[in-house]
This record gives C-alpha cells, sequence and structure tokens, in this order.
C-alpha cells in the first residue's frame, strides 16, 4: 500500500503547488497529508474546486483537484466548457467509488460508468498502482504539460493509506 | 435606475491592471465591447463559477486586488463559493454582483433576486464589506471605498434589464487563457 506522506511528496516534488477539492474516505489520507502540509484549501462543491483549480493555473500554479467519482458529475460542465475549451489544465485526483460493484448503492452506476465516462469527455487518465506509481506521475505531468487539459489519476480503495488502516 | 452596461462602464474607468472575472453572457461581452483589456477573463460557459475563478487568483496573487464581475443568476448558481470566500477572506478580493433580478441571456426568466438579497447572503457568510447601491454617483463612491479597502467585498449593484446590441467575445478560448495569464504575471 501506498503511503500518503510519499504520494503527497511526490506530487510536490513534481510541481504541483495548490491543491483543493472535496473529501472522500478513499482519498482521507491524503487530505489529511496536505493539511498536515498546510497546502490544502477546502472547496464547497467540486465544480467550485475544479475552477478554483482554473484560477490557479492562470496565476501560475500546477493546480490538483481531490473529488469523490461523484463529484466528476457535479464537475462535468465546468471540466467541459472551463477547462477543456479554455485550455486549463489541472490534475484531478479521483477515487473510485463502485468499483466492480463492491459498495453502497449510490455509487454503483457512476462505479460502472465513470471510465466511459472520463473516455467519451476525452480526459486521459490512469489507475494508480504501487507498482507503477512512478510511471503513472510521470505520465500525469507529462500529459498536464502537453495536451493543456485535465488528466486523472483515479484511486482505488486500498491502493494508498487512508485514515483507518 | 442604470443599465448594466453603463454601471461596468463606470467601474471600469476606476480599474487599471488589477486582473478581472468577467461571468458568462451578455456581462462578457458587453466588458468586451466598453473596454477590452488583456487583463479580462471573459467566459463563454460554466455559469455559476465566476467568483470560484476569481478565488483561485486571488487566494495565488495575494500582492494583486481581484475583481470579479458576476451576476444575480450565476450568484444563485454558485452560492456555495460565497461559503468558501466568506472562509478563506481573502482581502484582495472584490465580488461585484449587476443584479437585474432575470437570466437576460436566455430570454428575461425572473431568478428569485427579486427576494433574496444576495450581500447579505454573502455577509453572513463571512464577507468583510458589502453594499448595495443603485445610483450612479453612489455605485462610484463605494467601489472606490472598496478598491482602498481589505476585502473580500461584494458591491451589489441594481440594474435595469438592457442588454447593450454587442457581439459574441471575439477572442478564441485558448487564446484569452494565454493573454490573462501573460497580463497578471
Amino acid at each position: 500500500m501506498i503511503e500518503s506522506d510519499v504520494l503527497v511528496q511526490s506530487l510536490q516534488d513534481m510541481g504541483v503547488n495548490f491543491f483543493t477539492g472535496v473529501p472522500d474516505s478513499i482519498l482521507g489520507g491524503i487530505i489529511a497529508e496536505l493539511m498536515v502540509r498546510h497546502v490544502y484549501t477546502p472547496a464547497v462543491r467540486e465544480d467550485e474546486a475544479v475552477a478554483m483549480a482554473a484560477g490557479a493555473y492562470m496565476a501560475g500554479k500546477i493546480p490538483a483537484v481531490l473529488m469523490q467519482n461523484s463529484g466528476l458529475g457535479t464537475s462535468l460542465n465546468a471540466l467541459i466548457s472551463l477547462n477543456l475549451i479554455y485550455q486549463q489544465p489541472c490534475i484531478l485526483i479521483i477515487s473510485w467509488r463502485g468499483f466492480q460493484g463492491k459498495d453502497a448503492p449510490e455509487h454503483l452506476v457512476m462505479g460502472q460508468t465513470m471510465p466511459q465516462l472520463l473516455d467519451t469527455m476525452k480526459i486521459p487518465h490512469r489507475t494508480l498502482s504501487e507498482q507503477t506509481m512512478s510511471n503513472d506521475l510521470k505520465w500525469l505531468g507529462e500529459t498536464f504539460m502537453k495536451q493543456r487539459i485535465p488528466v486523472g489519476l483515479v484511486i482505488q480503495k486500498g491502493v494508498v493509506k487512508g485514515l483507518h488502516p | 435606475m442604470q443599465s448594466r452596461a453603463q454601471a461596468m462602464a463606470a467601474l471600469l474607468d476606476l480599474l487599471t491592471d488589477q486582473p478581472v472575472i468577467i461571468c458568462n453572457g451578455f456581462p462578457s461581452r458587453e466588458a468586451h465591447k466598453i473596454a477590452d483589456r488583456p487583463t479580462h477573463f471573459y467566459m463563454i460557459g460554466s455559469m455559476g463559477v465566476a467568483a470560484a475563478i476569481g478565488l483561485g487568483v486571488a487566494l495565488c496573487k495575494p500582492q494583486k486586488q481581484v475583481v470579479v464581475f458576476d451576476g444575480d443568476g450565476n450568484v444563485l448558481m454558485g452560492m456555495g463559493t460565497l461559503a468558501t470566500i466568506g472562509s478563506l477572506r481573502p482581502k484582495n478580493f472584490v465580488h461585484v454582483v449587476f443584479d437585474n433580478e432575470v437570466y437576460g441571456s436566455t430570454g428575461n426568466q425572473p431568478t428569485i433576486s427579486n427576494v433574496v438579497r444576495l450581500e447579505q447572503v454573502a455577509k453572513a457568510a463571512g464577507y468583510v464589506h458589502v453594499e448595495r447601491v443603485r445610483e450612479r454617483e453612489d455605485i462610484v463612491y463605494e467601489f472606490k471605498d472598496l478598491l482602498k479597502k481589505d476585502g473580500p467585498s461584494m458591491l451589489l449593484i441594481k440594474v435595469n434589464e438592457l442588454a447593450e446590441d454587442v457581439g459574441r467575445v471575439l477572442h478564441e478560448p485558448p487564446d484569452i487563457t494565454r493573454r490573462f495569464m501573460k497580463a497578471i504575471e
């Protein structure tokens, strides 16, 4: 399992220097670590977080937005009619609730649909694993710089250490 | 009562190189016609998030005063952002709301800002200064005053429903991004 502080440090080493989002339990350890480092700006909705990140990008930062995949639904319009058409990149760290149908009922449809949804929106994405982490992050940074659009890093339950091990 | 374009022209007269985020619909098109500056970020979609974009800029450029030109429909759609701004309290954030009580870009359907006092919502959420104005002299006086004070501030301007006969913003969206980034560097 990836330690939260290792992942956060790797993101910071890549140059990511603005973090915002809305919590999810899978992301709890990462957010706690970001708060310890005083680099997390909490948002109240995912589309607000995406827009704040767009402002941060235009002010010279490299932003990341953390969200549960249900928040991907909330932020669709901002991602489409702000980030994609204005070429404003951000790193989307999305927890994969409802993966393989093993979750509470409200997560099942999005859990099944999410990869196709990202593909349809033409948002490049990868699913993080401990074995491929350094490659995943390298790909993330390169895609961000080259395409100037949002790039997704999907995180499944149990891949990054959470608040309750 | 003044039109939004009249009020906007009075405000733009008082601004120089401050970053200005302008919400989608007629406000961006009118601002583009009145004064097209590289420090303007014109929105053409993503209704409801103008203030969130401005907040991102304000947090990352604390030495610059950031102005948002918003509408009542936009603020109602992204009302949670008033709370985020009120809690983070960026001193360099000036939120102007042109309140015509209608969705003007889609045919003047009524909003609910005739009964919901948006500047009071902002005040309750933690904005430091809020003002509600209608007359031209008051608009100029209060905006000048808010620019001198630490925010976050909201200036709500009651305007009529008139929209200028304006075309679309001519710049391509990626060019708006690049031009704005360079201008506020």
